[in-house]
């Protein structure tokens, strides 16, 4: 396919606004590696706590949500920020709303909330809301960068030279407007200097006790139905039937399981306060809206998986088709284990263990950052004009190299947040208990070894990938790696 | 742009006849499997939000049809394992430490609980089986600072050392004899090598025995004079004529000790654990090492 000449259009002379786009996927790579890294410090602190080095800011209070901030919103945040600019101007076959100005807006608005949070977290500035640790300032700048990114985007929608809106675009834009709502709904709080404090970073919410808890796991709960969920199902009805270069299996299932999915997911939260001081009736309807949230997660799998009919071989060949296959995958399991892990009778053996660190991680490494992964290595080649990735061999160790890493993380989170979960719950013939808390921690020793091993193969893999997107952007070929592939599936064509 | 379906060959289903970017979608009907996995989903939750408390109406929620409730089934749990546990507890709670340690089940059920009490509430310092640490003492050897006896070691236990909490809380105080100055450097030099040469077995005459009869002999001797530094429980000064030291044993950390003591606290347990409770610690503390 023809790259036109002149930068950003194509040869049916649309022009698209991509400079913000490159932006958003270098940060991406660049968070991806920072979030990777302080996940596996902070394993590494888990087994072995004198890595907390008695610092402050170096300890693992401090570095958690440092990780998974960085993870989610700055690694994820960024993937969706650069997708979601990238396929709607493509679906829509219309400039970006505002064009490559707003883009850059959007750009450095949001990098410079990732570092208004990260500071805040590491000298002890939080609200310590989970997933939503930054006080009200960062907040405050978020919502107005948040109102520019959905006007760039519902604009772009508006002005499009298609009939109907792609079903990747209404995934997008259920999670904009969502994530919008969860975080006016969840940030509401008073800045104690207008109360007559002296901090001017600290703030105290406006609720209190189990209404707060209620709507933190509100939030939270949907921070990952539709953060990480719709919004990378968005990714998902972009990237798999271009890089398979296969129509999308059903049009009725993706209607059917996208408002299935965006009615149920929002009940769900309470499922993560079940057993405490939450109310019985609304621990049941966290439950059971969870476990009927099953199927309509399940409809994002099977579009997905069965797009690929009549496609399969080219997962030999093609590694980055093969990343957002196997990404497709891991949500299924995790689609099926979350709901399973909502069950009462489950949570309570599975709460407050690893199995949850586990579960989180099959869906974080496996289904967000796998799909990550394929849509960056679709995008880097065609955002920088290249022919193809530098190399398809080494995406390819990339994958492997990553799965590996997910298993032994997955695995050792299971075998420990079980047997956490059975140690603490095991009484001897007299009624005592058989393990006191400390022996439970001593014998996830070895898992979490195991652990932080895994996250050293999944940060080598990203490294591996940073060096592949150098290459490439620097036009690059690697000797032979064109000729891997057969011709249909050649990464560089079908843009 | 395909403003009609068209047949894809490999499945032979027709496409809807959208097409974006190059993306067009097939009009597969709903796979039957997955609808109906869904409404059995739909028909569970429903009947199950029937049988416990689930929808919230006006002024409460609908308790549900079992009657069932969180709370009530924790106290029935708890309930049911205090009556498990209560013909036991009878019995430890009508005896002291001394009678129940004669009566072999007894002692055995005890020691069982007060291993469990152990994990829990003393290992964090302690150690696993009494181990010690730098800072907490041995449990599991037979030197005790405050008594090894059953009813010197519930004392301990229920009112703890040096705590603020409570009034009964075991006291010593040991000077700082260089802070405030009533030590020169080189006296505390000689006193911390005579205090070392004692822990190897060695009783040396000299100013560093002198300083010691005169200074530390009250505390650490149990006739408040002799040179030899055994010990003394009534007023928990430590022995110092073996090699266990709480806060190290080299003549620095001897010296370091005298200049400044480090004094350990032990929090009150009364209280927190009932009596029954503390007499099965005690007996599984008495167990461990040198119990008297």
């Amino acid at each position: 396919m023809a790259h036109g000449a002149a930068p950003g259009t194509r040869s049916d002379g649309t022009f698209y606004a991509e400079g913000a786009i490159r932006l958003f996927v270098l940060a991406a790579v660049f968070w991806g590696i920072v979030g990777f890294l302080v996940g596996d410090v902070i394993a590494w602190q888990l087994a072995f706590p004198v890595l907390n080095l008695d610092l402050p800011w170096t300890s693992f209070g401090r570095l958690r949500p440092l990780h998974t901030s960085a993870v989610i919103f700055a690694f994820g945040g960024n993937v969706l920020f650069a997708t979601s600019l990238y396929v709607v101007q493509r679906t829509c076959r219309a400039r970006l709303y505002g064009g490559d100005v707003l883009g850059k807006i959007l750009f450095w608005g949001y990098q410079i909330f990732i570092v208004l949070a990260a500071v805040g977290y590491v000298t002890g500035v939080t609200q310590s809301k989970e997933y939503a640790e930054p006080e009200w300032y960062a907040d405050l700048w978020l919502t107005v960068v948040w109102v520019l990114y959905i006007a760039a985007f519902v604009g772009t929608i508006l002005k499009r030279r298609e009939p109907h809106i792609y079903v990747a675009n209404w995934f997008f834009l259920a999670f904009m407007i969502t994530i919008a709502l969860l975080h006016l709904g969840n940030n509401m709080a008073v800045p104690v200097a207008l109360m007559g404090g002296d901090s001017w970073t600290k703030s105290y919410g406006l609720l209190s006790g189990v209404q707060d808890a209620m709507t933190q796991w509100w939030y939270g709960h949907n921070a990952v139905g539709f953060f990480l969920t719709a919004g990378f199902l968005a990714i998902m009805y972009y990237f798999v039937p271009k890089q398979a270069n296969r129509p999308v299996y059903s049009y009725r299932l993706s209607i059917v399981h996208f408002w299935a999915l965006i009615f149920l997911y929002i009940w769900a939260g309470p499922h993560h306060l079940h057993y405490t001081a939450l109310p019985d009736w609304a621990q049941t309807l966290g439950m059971v809206f969870s476990v009927m949230l099953w199927m309509p997660s399940w409809g994002g799998m099977i579009n997905g998986l069965m797009t690929l009919s009549g496609a399969w071989d080219k997962l030999r060949t093609d590694p980055v088709l093969r990343f957002l296959v196997v990404s497709v995958g891991f949500y299924g399991m995790s689609t099926f284990e979350g709901p399973m892990m909502s069950l009462k009778a489950v949570n309570s053996l599975s709460h407050y263990t690893d199995w949850t660190i586990g579960h989180v991680h099959s869906g974080a490494l496996g289904w967000v950052a796998f799909i990550s992964f394929g849509a960056l290595y679709f995008m880097v080649p065609a955002l920088w004009k290249r022919q193809s990735l530098y190399s398809l061999k080494l995406v390819s160790l990339h994958f492997w190299i990553a799965t590996l890493g997910i298993v032994l993380y997955i695995t050792a989170m299971w075998v420990s947040g079980i047997m956490q979960g059975l140690m603490w719950r095991a009484y001897d013939e007299l009624g005592f208990l058989q393990y006191s808390f400390i022996e439970s921690v001593e014998a996830m020793h070895p898992y979490y070894i195991i652990r932080a091993t895994g996250g050293v193969l999944f940060i080598l893999g990203a490294l591996i990938m940073a060096y592949n997107f150098y290459r490439t952007i620097k036009g690059d070929v690697a000797e032979g790696a064109p000729d891997s592939v057969p011709a249909g599936a050649t990464v560089g064509v079908q843009r | 742009m395909a403003e009609h379906p068209e047949r894809d060959e490999i499945t032979g289903r027709y496409t809807t006849g959208h097409e974006w970017d190059g993306i067009s979608e097939l009009n597969t009907p709903l796979p039957k499997w997955w609808v109906w996995v869904f409404y059995i989903s739909i028909g569970w939750s429903v009947l199950y939000t029937i049988a416990y408390p689930s929808w919230p109406v006006m002024s409460g929620f609908f308790g549900g049809a079992t009657g069932w409730h969180a709370r009530a089934s924790l106290e029935d749990s708890l309930a049911e394992a205090r009556e498990a546990r209560s013909e036991w507890v009878t019995q430890i709670a009508a005896r002291d430490v001394p009678a129940i340690l004669e009566d072999n089940t007894l002692r055995s059920y005890a020691m069982r609980g007060g291993e469990v009490l152990f994990k829990e509430n003393c290992a964090p310092c302690h150690q696993t089986g009494g181990a010690g640490a730098y800072g907490y003492p041995t449990l599991a050897d037979d030197e005790w600072i405050w008594g090894g006896t059953p009813e010197a070691i519930v004392t301990t236990i229920q009112h703890g050392i040096r705590n603020d909490t409570d009034p009964d809380a075991r006291s010593s105080e040991m000077y700082a004899f260089g802070e405030w100055e009533l030590l020169t450097e080189e006296e505390i030099d000689q006193v911390a090598q005579y205090v070392y040469d004692l822990s190897h077995g060695e009783m040396n005459a000299g100013p560093g025995q002198d300083i010691f009869v005169a200074q530390c002999a009250a505390c650490h001797s149990p006739d408040a004079q002799s040179p030899g530094g055994e010990g003394n429980k009534d007023l928990g000064g430590p022995p110092l004529n073996n090699r266990i030291f709480l806060y190290g044993g080299t003549k620095k950390d001897i010296a370091a000790q005298v200049y400044k003591p480090q004094l350990g606290v032990m929090p009150s347990w009364s209280g927190r654990l009932s009596d029954e409770d503390i007499k099965q610690l005690a007996v599984y503390v008495h167990s461990l090492g040198g119990g008297q």
